[in-house]
């Protein structure tokens, strides 16, 4: 169940580094001479500064769960960011994260499992080829985004701890630094920040532990130096700057359902059909999209049906959301 | 006619009320701080207007959301904006502020209408099912669009022949501006996911504004009785 290749998707087309540019620069830039962008690098002055200072990653391409669908504009993806650590409005990891030093780092790994402690981050990735995987990536705020990630299926790096019989979940936890992180220091939130899966959910091939995006290191709003992705979840399962993976034999506690119980739950699973309690789940906004496109539909399981709905059968998800 | 709006909604014992020292003279009220005020007012939708086509900051990743926010900000900002006329008119001791009130009403009702304006054609692209759903089941959105649909007979009668037709029921028509801005915070506040901060501050100066009234209605009775 958990090998089986996605029928369907077919392998992404991947645009080259140059061609990574965004939307409305391109806009301005046309306004300004277009004649000037047919000559350039394609690679837009702010988008050098803005990314210039991350490494390079080596990364294989192709993956047959990347999808398709035209990828968000990088700078869309660096600048509009829930990430409460930082604050509370999308601008602010952007703007607010420069003194956060995501190296180095290391993760403690903990509780069901033979292997336990405290490692290296290049260790825990270094014995492992980083993918490209070119997920949707849907907001429980009813927005989404196409973001090419660069990451380790988290299984794999799962097995090398061996966890026990014991383990049924997997709980993971964010950095606490109220000194690089402002958004830490008003108690909006509990910090840590905590998120959990299932065992199978943590195993699943999509379920992905990201160390980039775009074939560079993640910036710090959107995680660094290691985050999860889990991309038939709603966007706040997959938590960011992770120091502790943990395996449960019980649920761990996940922050936004200690914080709103009724509002989420542990699962937040994508699912048009079970709306928020004060909004519509059944469209999405792309970002990007700009001021007249329309909203899209939302799928379920966010288009990843056919690969993760054998996990929850016998699941009432109206009941567990 | 100036002084005879004035001692219709004045009281007698506001402090500095027969003052006219420093007052600008109609003339001046008509074309120098009226327009000057009416530019403010605008500039806030100007800026949105010039983001829109690229002046500045655009309206940044997710446009729609922006322009929902913004507007719906100044809406209810220029609504506490319009409540607040009265106080610092009768505080201050300047009558003359009270022309400014039915300008500051007017662009309320231009932001809080193009808020929702912009809900229904650039978040829902006219999607009517939806748009009813929305209305019905979602307490927060219904209490904007009752909020935005109060304020409607308001800016209808705000003219001075509504108000002269109207009389002593115009007055009383009119203070549907409370239900309003109570709705109108509501709704702020229940839109917010988490941080309640904002929209507790708005909540404050409004019960301020109207904590003033209630202060007043209750200590020109006992002052009468």
């Amino acid at each position: 169940m958990l090998i089986n290749k996605p029928p369907g998707i077919r392998p992404s087309e991947i645009t080259p580094e140059s061609v990574f540019r965004n939307r409305r620069q391109l806009l301005r830039a046309a306004g300004l001479g277009g004649a000037g962008l047919l000559l350039g690098t394609g690679c837009s002055a702010e988008e050098s500064e803005a990314s210039g200072a991350l490494k390079s990653l080596d990364v294989v391409k192709g993956s047959s769960f990347s999808t398709d669908e035209p990828m968000t504009d990088y700078e869309d993806i660096t600048s509009y960011n829930n990430f409460y650590e930082f604050g509370l409005d999308k601008s602010d990891p952007a703007r607010l994260s420069g003194d956060f030093k995501p190296r180095p780092w290391s993760v403690e790994i903990a509780g069901e499992a033979a292997k336990t402690g405290v490692f290296d981050l290049d260790d825990i990735i270094g014995p492992h080829p980083i993918e490209e995987r070119i997920y949707r990536l849907r907001c429980v705020e009813a927005w989404s985004m196409v973001v090419p990630w660069n990451g380790i299926p988290l299984g794999d790096i799962i097995k090398r701890f061996e966890p026990t019989s014991r383990a049924k979940y997997v709980a993971f936890e964010t950095v606490v630094r109220p000194s690089e992180m402002p958004g830490q220091r008003r108690g909006v939130l509990d910090f840590p920040y905590v998120e959990g899966l299932t065992m199978a959910e943590a195993m699943h091939p999509l379920t992905l532990l990201a160390v980039g995006l775009y074939g560079r290191e993640l910036p710090n709003q959107n995680g660094a130096p290691l985050r999860l992705v889990v991309p038939w979840k709603y966007g706040f399962k997959s938590i960011k700057s992770i120091v502790k993976i943990s395996f449960t034999e019980t649920e761990p506690p996940t922050t936004w359902s200690l914080s709103a119980p009724r509002e989420y739950g542990f699962y937040a699973n994508v699912n048009p059909e079970v709306d928020h309690p004060r909004w519509s789940q059944a469209k999405e906004r792309a970002i990007g999209g700009g001021v007249f496109s329309p909203k899209k539909p939302t799928l379920m399981f966010n288009g990843y049906a056919e690969q993760v709905a054998s996990l929850y059968e016998g699941l009432d998800l109206r009941k567990n959301f | 006619m100036k002084a005879s709006i004035c001692a219709k909604t004045s009281s007698a014992f506001a402090p500095g009320y027969y003052s006219v020292i420093g007052m600008p003279t109609q003339r001046q009220i008509r074309y120098g701080i009226k327009p000057l005020v009416f530019l403010l007012c605008a500039l806030p939708l100007l800026s949105l207007i010039g983001r829109a086509f690229g002046f500045g900051d655009d309206l940044g990743p997710n446009p729609v959301e922006t322009l929902q926010d913004v507007l719906g900000e100044w809406g209810l900002r220029f609504l506490l904006a319009t409540l607040a006329v009265t106080p610092l008119r009768l505080l201050l001791g300047k009558p003359w502020l009270g022309q400014f009130r039915r300008m500051l009403g007017l662009f309320a009702f231009t932001y809080a209408g193009l808020h929702f304006a912009n809900y229904l054609v650039l978040d829902q692209s006219l999607d009517l099912a939806t748009i009813v759903e929305d209305i019905v089941e979602r307490p927060f959105i219904t209490v904007g669009f009752v909020a935005v649909v109060t304020m409607v007979p308001l800016a209808i009668t705000s003219t001075a022949g509504w108000r002269r037709r109207l009389g002593k029921r115009w007055n009383a028509l009119h203070r549907l501006v409370y239900p309003a801005a109570i709705l109108a915070c509501w709704h702020f506040w229940w839109q917010v996911k988490k941080d309640i901060t904002e929209p507790l501050i708005y909540a404050a100066i409004l019960a301020a504004l109207l904590g003033y009234r209630i202060w007043r209605h209750v200590s020109q009775k006992t002052q009468s009785a």
